[in-house]
């Protein structure tokens, strides 16, 4: 009963909110990844394109739920996001044409596209502030719990609770389908094909009569895409906040670096393996280990590694190690 | 056209402040008019101006004399930015005294660095931290909020009345919400309760699970959030009912506001808070007041009020408005013996005073000021029920 209680006390802590964290963690960092791959550059405004994804979504939202559409018990964003998708991949093309093509086509050193990636984070940060102000919005309408704590209680006897989200089901839930139409995509069709074979080698790839233009244009819309989907589903399961995202940029180029960054496997790798450390270094272990050790063994103090305002530091953390020990990450990234 | 609207207001107000007679007595409102406690302070600067504006149409202060506001902003948060705006008050704009600031950083700043060399008298409506009791002020520093030292002890009998024998205190990690929860956490033991964890949370973050985790594992029969409501206090109190860590709380100070009924619903009940406020007959008053003066009673709008009528009067008692001698008179005025002294009544009291006699100032908030010069407190004490928020009582 006791280990029971350990598993599901864990589980309500560490298990559902990291594997919904990871989840979000690896959409935002295979778009950071597939940036880099094709386009060779390490992408921070992807940190605000996800929130402008997330704004657009909030605003279809809002029209959607005046004129009395929904689809509950799910919440109304879901609706939104081809509407958030579009507009994204919009942004990001439209920014693509005013500012990364030109230092393309000068084939500036990748240090100045990511300098330039930089203040184009500072442009997408005014505009959202702009549009819909720094205050925060809540996005979960609809029934937020598939599971609640004190029916799981009931319903199994134990001390412990466990809580799952909606939000929390449907981050994973698109985080495998995004995952296996990639995959696909790149993989099976003529187009992913050839950005695999540009992303390899540019110049045999140009050689072979691959178009730029159109891999480009493709890793763009894919990157909106991603990044439309990632926002929109971390501000749906925290709140929605446009200046999180900012913070979310550190453990997201983490999570591409350690699985390996250009690597789409490694991304997915890297996002949960940052989630699962960050979490599970900064929980107080206390109450767990109550239930698994003999009863005067149980621990005086809180049993935690690390004060949770150190959970960015973590990221940091793991980031200098891998550098450190294996620069090319979990998989040798660097190729799509 | 928001910008044009402020740039053309702003310049309105310089005209309206040059334009003002030299012998007019100027009085600094320092307070937050951007940052963090911004929309709290829209109703908070009004309050001030009407006891001013009050003292100013009755023409009985010092002979007639003519009393104008003039804004400062203090920021709440930047020290640099304060202590610049009160500097600019005092030296150029030429204020006698100050009613502000409002955060208690800033207010230490601002004292320390411009207010006590410059000998000019600061009152504070809502500085709040324990540390500004022992501050060197050279009898300058005053404060219409209660210490949160006084709050200590209020919530520690408010949780011992409801039986409550262990607490997890968290607290929005600055000047103000540290200096709260330990002045909570040291009068809860004093009074014979535990205390599991003591520990701070950041504001801005969209997700409070992994600070609530820890809250849980530290365990308690009450959760005490010392934070900002619509800041990362709404994030712990949310993540704590999502995951079940906890389900009653304990909310002081600003956290008990019609935003965290709108929020948190029927997620509340059971739980108890205690935020500053008085029924006394004074409160009612300015209610009124504010209403036909065109603003909203809101949190310290009353103590605003009373900060700035606590100046006039002890400008009226020393006949002179001269820091270096109104100081000496605040206490005397604010306390009893003397005539009992409601929003509304200053005219009455001027002439009172100028007649040789005595006042009790009351006011709004009713002040009493004890030790150096702080508000002794008045709390309003709440509990949640159904999803709303009912009034216990006041002490």
């Amino acid at each position: 009963m006791d280990v029971l209680n350990a598993i599901v006390l864990f589980g309500n802590f560490v298990g559902v909110p990291a594997i919904a964290y990871g989840s979000q963690l690896a959409l935002g960092a295979l778009g950071v990844t597939l940036v880099y791959g094709i386009l060779r550059f390490s992408n921070f405004a992807h940190g605000e394109i996800m929130s402008f994804g997330a704004m657009v979504a909030i605003l279809v939202m809002w029209v959607l739920q005046a004129a009395g559409i929904g689809i509950s018990p799910l919440p109304t964003v879901l609706l939104a996001l081809p509407a958030a998708i579009v507009g994204t991949i919009a942004l990001v093309l439209i920014v693509d044409r005013l500012v990364f093509r030109y230092y393309r086509v000068k084939r500036s050193p990748p240090v100045i596209l990511l300098i330039a990636s930089t203040g184009v984070m500072f442009v997408v940060n005014g505009l959202i502030r702009f549009i819909i102000g720094p205050t925060d919005q809540r996005v979960d309408d609809g029934t937020r719990f598939i599971m609640k704590v004190r029916a799981f209680k009931e319903a199994t006897g134990l001390n412990e609770g466990l809580a799952i989200k909606t939000s929390q089901v449907i981050s994973l839930t698109a985080a495998v389908a995004c995952v296996v139409l990639l995959f696909w995509f790149l993989n099976k069709t003529k187009t992913g094909k050839s950005m695999r074979a540009y992303s390899d080698n540019e110049d045999l790839a140009l050689l072979s009569g691959v178009n730029p233009d159109r891999v480009v244009t493709f890793a763009w819309i894919l990157a909106g895409t991603l990044a439309a989907l990632a926002g929109t589903l971390y501000g749906l399961d925290k709140v929605y906040k446009p200046f999180t995202y900012l913070q979310l940029l550190l453990p997201i180029f983490a999570s591409a670096i350690v699985g390996g960054i250009g690597s789409p496997v490694g991304a997915i790798v890297g996002g949960f393996v940052i989630a699962f450390s960050e979490v599970m270094v900064t929980y107080a272990y206390k109450k767990f280990l109550g239930y698994i050790l003999v009863a005067d063994w149980a621990p005086v103090g809180l049993a935690q590694f690390l004060g949770t305002d150190y959970k960015f530091a973590v990221s940091f953390m793991i980031l200098v190690v891998v550098l450190l020990v294996r620069p090319t990450g979990i998989f040798a990234g660097k190729t799509l | 056209m928001k910008t044009r609207y402020a740039i053309a207001l702003a310049a309105a107000t310089s005209f309206a402040t040059t334009a003002a007679f030299a012998e007019d007595i100027k009085i600094g409102v320092f307070l937050g008019f951007t940052g963090p406690i911004e929309s709290t302070v829209a109703n908070m600067a009004p309050g001030a101006e009407l006891a001013i504006k009050e003292v100013s149409d009755s023409g009985k202060l010092l002979g007639g004399k003519k009393v104008v506001a003039v804004r400062g902003d203090t920021t709440c948060i930047d020290s640099a930015v304060a202590t610049a705006a009160a500097e600019r008050l005092i030296t150029s704009d030429g204020v006698k005294a100050i009613v502000g600031g409002d955060c208690s950083g800033v207010t230490t700043a601002a004292l320390k660095n411009v207010a006590k060399p410059n000998g000019i008298v600061m009152i504070s409506p809502s500085a709040t931290s324990p540390a500004l009791s022992t501050i060197e002020d050279n009898g300058l520093f005053f404060r219409t909020a209660p210490s949160d030292a006084r709050q200590g002890v209020i919530v520690a009998d408010i949780l011992k009345e409801n039986g409550i024998k262990s607490i997890a205190v968290t607290y929005t990690n600055n000047d103000y919400g540290k200096g709260l929860a330990d002045a909570i956490a040291s009068n809860f033991k004093k009074a014979g309760g535990t205390v599991t964890i003591n520990a701070p949370h950041e504001d801005g973050k969209g997700d409070y699970t992994a600070e609530v985790g820890a809250l849980a594992a530290a365990g308690g029969d009450m959760l005490v959030v010392a934070g900002y409501v619509d800041q990362g206090g709404r994030g712990v109190v949310q993540a704590a009912v999502d995951t079940g860590a906890f389900d009653r709380f304990y909310f002081p100070d600003g956290m008990v506001s019609p935003a965290l009924v709108t929020n948190h619903g029927a997620d509340l009940n059971g739980s108890i808070g205690a935020n500053p406020g008085t029924n006394s007959p004074g409160a009612a008053t300015f209610v009124d007041m504010a209403k036909k003066a065109g603003f909203t009673s809101g949190p310290f709008s009353p103590e605003s009020y009373d900060a700035a009528a606590l100046i006039l009067l002890a400008m009226q008692a020393a006949g002179s408005s001269e820091s270096g001698k109104l100081k000496d008179k605040v206490m005397e005025v604010a306390n009893a013996p003397g005539e009992k002294i409601y929003p509304g009544q200053l005219a009455k009291a001027l002439e009172i005073i100028a007649g040789g006699g005595d006042v009790d100032y009351v006011g709004a908030s009713a002040v009493e000021l004890i030790g150096s010069g702080e508000s002794s407190g008045n709390y309003r004490q709440v509990k949640y029920e159904n999803g709303k928020e009912v009034v216990v009582g006041y002490r």
